[in-house]
């Protein structure tokens, strides 16, 4: 009795530091409407905070609470400092491009902490006075976890208040319903936001701080916090505090209990419940239904053109000079050229669903990765050669995509790109923790091509073939009626259905051939690296997939194609160098500020009409 | 038996009853009109009669069949097309192409994952710009559309599976007066030489009583009179319930674009 009693007390405690993140993430978003990948940032300053300021300070009780304070605060000002200069400029903007920024941010900041704090772990002080334990029902409960377990519900009570019995607090809610009825108020919005932003980041570097005692501030934090956290915000419903509240105490529990149950499942569960939850409730526990949906604002994208002679030849020249580069190239450039094919596959296979589907996907990164493990496993278990393990790629992702899309098509906007990032957290949780079957963390290795394909020029046509005859079936896909059904369900609902078209059952089927592809992809990389690792399926690797794409622009079917090369030579040039988030980070920023449009849009807009065929009429992208 | 039969037809929204027990029918062929003042409950009906709202109570029987309980989808294809108040169009495709839209949705080819769907019905879909009158603008982007022009592709989507009844919810919201009077005079001939019926609103009496056989008049989710152009105008609850509530039968400025 008193085991579990002291289970379910470290479970309320978990819950709320998770609460604490969340309620941020949540506050942030339900005015904003921005999901912020750096708010788990925020998370792991307010940790590297505390520790400077808790050595900085004289020690004793009330050192280390100024410390915990100081350094919230401080995190809520750097909170502000990020409003003012980069979010402010796109709450306009597409959900895409406020993910990837964030993620911009998030890059920069690891670096800097990397930079200032180092990349050792760094252990906190126990909170003075309350560093032992109190036995109830004979367990020895910790006295800092009651601490938290009283902080939690605290926190929660004076966000209420300060919601509900101020005027910030009323107009913060209207803003939350509707943004123009606030302006109309008078009131000036962006300083409404910028405090919202204030109060968010504070509790996030709060979150952050009071977790020191428990966990060594380290550069993983972020990350590691941000899947919970948004997991926390969706069950609960975004925007919706006491929601976060609720569904914190839920994956709290969830965690301490299930380990009990399913040691090798933890990671999966809270992804799990998320799941089930937004399938019963799609606008999670205590949230209100999001009837305004924010597509892409803008001008509406052209019409598709066929290629124009011009483009034709540049297509073929392109092959011909692919064909040709291994007389003159050596194995480096072939590799890097085979990597450069195959995240080409990816960034078009994720842009089918994004663009002309109108989905926005943030776990593409699942159906790469089953590819992969897919391909894996099957040698690894059934000891297949590289065909069948190429066709076994493409069939475990489509499966794969064939069950997460079914969930998936039932949700939109937000909500349907934080159950497509579930399903890869899902994916990455088991290739991660089923260590018996997946290897866990070493990975599967030693898949390698056969004996025909393992010379590296060999390999590269291999990729070359089945990535060039892929990304011509999926253009095919684009201009056929089922490319083109889609896209009239991204640019009216209301129509497709009016006109006797199944919405749902086009974007499951969407679902599908996106993952199929991004499987072909995954099933190339396995063979040309000789292994695969869970981090192939992890956040990184769909936001990757996001920043080509973004790069490339959305709205073009050369985007992803352009964004893709450019993104993995970008790569690998920087990150060859000491600090090379920063770089990247600086660029994915430069470009969502400057040029929106993506290089390709970019492009579009100075190249000749012989190459791009648009005619220029009316509005041009 | 009518080729639409509407009976009890009711839909409340939290206390409002925007549609309050409406019955009505419509033959093979005729134009029938659905007026009202703002907020009457015409669109509702709308809704209701091509499966996107639920309806609380209530029968819509067409050539016999429930519709009630069906989806949009599923009523488009028995042959009932739809335009919308606020035009409904993809604006990301060619004037062209929305029609192709249409066709290949009635000839089941949306999973048709080869050809190429700028070849599909391109034919068909030509003549059918041709019968509204947008052929020249056949290629050019909707998204850059005049309003008036979206009327009239959307006429032609909704005639691309050569429907037996179609619904249009204020087909000329939007347009200049003349060329009102050229789109409903284009729907009323159309409906005669295809013999399809037609239930429309529309703000605009003179359309109305040019270009309808019969006249429904909702007010407050209540019809309150039926019958031809002559009965209505002259009716006196009718006078009441346009002048008394602030509009008036003569149109032009009082014209509404958006719900
Ligand atoms: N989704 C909804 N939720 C709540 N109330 C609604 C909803 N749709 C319509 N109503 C209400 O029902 C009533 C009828 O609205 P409806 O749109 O059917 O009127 P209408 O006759 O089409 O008017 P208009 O001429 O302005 O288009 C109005 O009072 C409206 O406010
Ligand atoms: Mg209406």
């Amino acid at each position: 009795m008193g085991f579990y009693l002291a289970q379910f007390l470290t479970g309320l405690a978990s819950a709320s530091s998770l609460f604490l993140v969340a309620s941020g993430l949540s506050i942030i978003f339900g005015v904003t409407r921005i999901v912020n990948f750096a708010h788990g940032s925020f998370f792991m300053l307010g940790a590297y905070l505390a520790y400077t300021f808790v050595n900085i300070l004289p020690h004793g009780v009330l050192g280390f609470w100024g410390a915990i304070i100081v350094a919230s605060l401080l995190v809520g000002v750097i909170g502000v400092f990020l409003e003012i200069t980069l979010f402010r400029r796109i709450y306009k903007a597409p959900e895409l491009f406020q993910l990837v920024a964030t993620f911009g941010v998030v890059l920069v900041i690891q670096d800097l902490a990397l930079w200032i704090w180092g990349a050792e772990d760094l252990f906190g002080p126990r909170a003075p006075g309350l560093g032992g334990a109190v036995r109830i029902l004979g367990e020895p409960i910790p006295q800092y976890d009651l601490l938290l377990i009283v902080l939690g519900p605290a926190v929660l009570l004076a966000v209420w208040l300060l919601f509900n019995k101020t005027r910030w607090g009323t107009l913060v809610r209207a803003a939350t319903q509707d943004r123009e009825m606030v302006s109309a108020l008078g009131v000036n919005q962006s300083w409404l936001f910028t405090s919202v932003f204030f109060v968010g980041s504070t509790l996030a570097g709060l979150g952050g701080a009071i977790q020191l005692p428990r966990e060594a501030a380290n550069l993983l934090m972020d990350l590691n916090v941000i899947g919970e956290a948004f997991v926390v915000v969706v069950i609960g419903g975004m925007g919706s505090v006491p929601g976060a509240f609720l569904a914190s105490v839920l994956i709290g529990e969830l965690n301490a209990f299930g380990i009990l149950i399913f040691p090798e499942i933890t990671l999966v569960l809270a992804f799990l419940v998320m799941a089930v939850v937004l399938v019963v409730r799609p606008w999670g526990l205590l949230g209100k239904p999001d009837a305004v949906l924010r597509g892409a604002d803008g001008p509406p994208e052209q019409p598709l053109k066929p290629f124009t002679a011009t483009s034709k030849y540049l297509v073929w020249a392109l092959a011909a000079a692919l064909l040709a580069t291994p007389a003159i190239a050596d194995e480096f450039v072939l590799v890097l050229l085979s990597d450069i094919l195959i995240f080409t596959l990816f960034a078009v296979s994720l842009h089918f669903i994004m663009g002309p589907g109108g989905l926005v996907s943030f776990g593409h990164a699942a159906y790469f990765g089953l590819g992969a493990y897919g391909a894996a496993l099957a040698v690894k278990y059934l000891g297949v050669d590289m065909i069948s393990g190429l066709v076994v790629a493409p069939i475990a992702a489509g499966l794969g995509a064939l069950v997460f899309g079914w969930f998936c098509v039932r949700l939109s906007g937000v909500y349907l790109a934080m159950l497509t990032l579930a399903a890869a957290q899902i994916t990455w949780s088991v290739a991660f923790q089923w260590q018996d079957v997946t290897g866990g963390d070493d990975g599967i290795l030693g898949i390698w091509p056969a004996e025909w394909a393992s010379e590296k020029m060999a390999y590269y046509y291999l990729t070359l073939a089945l990535v060039g005859a892929s990304v011509y079936v999926i253009r095919r896909i684009v201009y056929a009626p089922f490319g083109y059904a889609l896209r009239a369900g991204r640019d009216s609902q209301l129509r497709v259905e009016a006109i006797g078209i199944n919405l749902k059952s086009q974007q499951w089927m969407a679902f599908v051939i996106t993952g199929i592809f991004a499987g072909i992809a995954g099933g190339l990389y396995v063979y040309s690296k000789g292994s695969i690792f869970p981090d192939e399926l992890h956040i990184a690797r769909s936001v990757d997939g996001l920043i080509m794409v973004l790069l490339g622009g959305i709205q073009s079917l050369i985007g992803p194609i352009v964004g893709a090369v450019s993104f993995t030579m970008l790569e690998d040039l920087v990150t060859r160098l000491d600090y090379w988030r920063i770089i990247f980070g600086g660029v994915i920023l430069f470009i969502v500020v400057i040029a929106p449009e993506g290089l390709a849009g970019f492009a579009r807009k100075i190249l000749p009409e012989s190459l791009t065929g648009k005619k220029n009429e009316g509005v041009q992208i | 038996m009518s080729l639409l039969d509407v009976t009890n037809l009711c839909k409340s929204f939290g206390g409002v009853r925007a549609v309050n027990d409406v019955n009505f029918s419509l033959e093979k062929g005729e134009m029938l009109a659905l007026i009202g003042p703002n907020g009457a409950g015409k669109t509702t009906c709308f809704n209701m009669l091509n499966g996107q709202l639920k309806a609380d109570r209530g029968s819509v029987s067409f050539q016999g069949q429930e519709l009630l309980g069906m989806n949009p989808r599923d009523i488009w294809r028995l042959g009932i097309g739809r335009t919308f108040q606020i035009t409904a169009t993809f604006a990301s495709m060619t004037v062209r192409e929305n029609v192709q839209m249409a066709l290949i949705s009635h000839h089941r080819k949306v999973f048709s994952l080869w050809n190429r769907a700028t070849n599909s019905y391109a034919q068909e879909a030509n003549s059918l710009l041709q019968q509204v009158g947008m052929e020249h603008q056949a290629d050019r982007a909707c998204g850059v559309l005049a309003y008036g022009d979206l009327k009239r592709l959307e006429l032609a989507i909704a005639l691309a599976h050569g429907p037996q009844l179609l619904l249009m919810d204020e087909p000329t919201a939007g347009m200049a007066p003349q060329e009102r009077i050229t789109l409903m005079e284009l729907v009323a001939s159309i409906a005669k030489s295809s013999n399809v019926s037609v239930l429309f609103t529309e703000h605009d009496m003179d359309v109305v009583f040019a270009h309808s056989d019969r006249l429904m008049v909702l007010n407050r989710g209540e019809i309150i009179a039926t019958g031809t152009a002559d009965e209505i105008r002259s009716n006196e609850v009718v006078k009441e319930v346009y002048l008394g509530g602030g509009s008036t039968f003569d149109t032009g400025e009082k014209e509404k674009t958006s719900a």
